[in-house]
């Protein structure tokens, strides 16, 4: 017997009650249970599926945690002897090694790291691997991944790089295809922009910012549909 | 002097109008600082205080580690000019034990475990002093881990009840306490009725300390809905959709 005390989508914070019973089926660690009660610990949107009595809990704030196989875009802060340290804008700082980022062995005595990658670069990467006992471990071996020469990289909210995607890439797709634009979306909460012009460049950093603070309401993908329109018509103009 | 001094008047109401088991004004604002990542202010009548969290982070210096959960670090602080005669700004005595009953207060609510090796830290700046600034401080601070989107168990909510001229009194303020027989400050999960700081300065009976208990967790509850209020206002303009 599930009983349930949200709505779908309802918003809750820490402490709420959101269900009651024993098949109740939870499927994120933001929900928690005393005896046969669940509580939420988060400020977020919750999800409810009656049918099949589950329970999630979408978060509205809080830090980036490394998944494997997430695309995230960080910042080198220190050069070691076979790795670079980088800044994930995570609670802890992700590990590259450079077997996962050179093509040639690697020989410390003979070569210097510096000469590929330095300080102050930016990484488009793939989480290998994290368990929380030890820091994530990158990769820039595949498709698309590499150092950013280009373009800028626009810093949001981790909790907020859904909303920048889209369902199914819906708004993603919208922004690409108003502005000609070629963006690329870290989980992390960084959005690195490649654009034909820097007029076009600003319009969609403004877009994304705009995306950010009004999150999670309604129709947002076509009142920044035509944000960018008006924009652009202003560029014209002038 | 203690408790000869007149702090309840003759139609029973207290020095600033209040009824004995009344609240002082409270007013609650989530995410007042850019730069934290969460942060809250809460006013009661004419204490003033700014909670701030960050993380969770890299610890430093690295030796704090710990392996299995991250660590909660909280400082309490009063502002020098939060009280009459300035105050100064090294940490007293009084603010090392206070950071500490905070932290213990906060600890057992935080889900520290979800972030092992990392730190938690809390700020507590109280702006303007008035009694009650420590369960005022917890009461930010609790605010503040929520909007930081930090995991906790429930929100804190704190309140000090005390007894003046023989009455048990609710939310006492700086002349209460000062003139007052007893201080009880109380810090609540409100969700699950478990007490998370409780300390008492003076002299209550058993029966007296049964009934302050009551007392305060009429006030705490009270105080949790304004909590409620504060952090679903910030997500007031935004609705639905993920």
């Amino acid at each position: 017997m599930a009983k349930f005390y949200v709505e779908d989508r309802q918003i809750v914070i820490p402490g709420d009650l959101l269900a009651e019973g024993r098949d109740v089926l939870v499927t994120t660690p933001y929900i928690y249970k005393s005896g046969d009660k669940f509580y939420a610990t988060i400020a977020g949107l919750v999800q409810v599926n009656p049918e099949e009595k589950r329970l999630n809990l979408v978060p509205l704030e809080g830090a980036y945690l490394p998944r494997p196989g997430d695309v995230v875009i960080g910042v080198i802060i220190d050069v070691g002897l076979t790795y670079w340290v980088l800044d994930i804008k995570a609670p802890y700082t992700a590990i590259l090694y450079a077997s996962e980022a050179l093509t040639k062995p690697f020989n410390p005595v003979q070569d210097d790291l510096r000469r590929y990658y330095s300080v102050g670069d930016y990484l488009v990467a793939k989480v290998l691997s994290f368990d929380r006992t030890k820091n994530p471990l990158l990769t820039i071996k595949d498709k698309g991944l590499g150092r950013i020469t280009r373009g800028v990289v626009v810093d949001i909210k981790p909790s907020r790089t859904p909303r920048v995607v889209g369902k199914k890439g819906s708004m993603l797709n919208m922004l690409m295809s108003e502005t000609g634009c070629n963006i690329v979306v870290g989980v992390n909460g960084r959005v690195w922009v490649r654009c034909p012009s820097k007029e076009l460049e600003d319009i969609v950093v403004l877009a994304i910012k705009k995306i950010e603070s009004e999150a999670y309401t309604t129709g947002l993908t076509d009142r920044v549909r035509m944000f960018i329109q008006e924009e652009k018509k202003r560029l014209e103009q002038s | 002097m203690k408790g000869k001094t007149k702090l309840i008047k003759k139609d029973g109401t207290r020095l600033d109008g209040r009824k004995p088991d009344e609240l002082r004004p409270v007013r609650m604002e989530v995410g007042v600082l850019k730069n934290a990542d969460g942060s809250a202010l809460v006013e009661m009548g004419r204490t003033k205080v700014i909670a701030a969290v960050y993380g969770p982070r890299e610890i430093h210096p690295k030796h704090l580690t710990l392996p299995d959960r991250a660590i909660l670090r909280c400082r309490y602080h009063m502002a020098p000019f939060s009280t009459t005669d300035r105050k100064s700004p090294a940490p007293s005595r009084r603010e090392i034990e206070l950071s500490k009953v905070i932290r213990e207060g906060l600890e057992s609510v935080v889900f520290t475990e979800l972030y092992p090796r990392t730190t938690i830290d809390v700020f507590i700046e109280v702006l303007q002093a008035d009694g009650g600034t420590r369960t005022a401080g917890i009461t930010a601070a609790s605010l503040a881990l929520a909007d930081a989107g930090i995991p906790m168990k429930d929100l804190v909510a704190g309140v000090a009840v005390g007894k003046v001229n023989g009455i048990l009194v609710l939310d006492i303020n700086e002349v209460e306490d000062e003139y007052g027989e007893a201080d009880m400050p109380v810090a609540m999960m409100p969700s699950f009725g478990e007490i998370t700081l409780l300390q008492l300065n003076g002299v209550l009976t058993p029966e007296e300390f049964e009934e302050a208990l009551k007392l305060a967790e009429k006030g705490i509850r009270q105080l949790y809905e304004h909590q409620k209020e504060a952090l679903r206002k910030k997500y007031s303009l935004q609705k639905e959709e993920v």
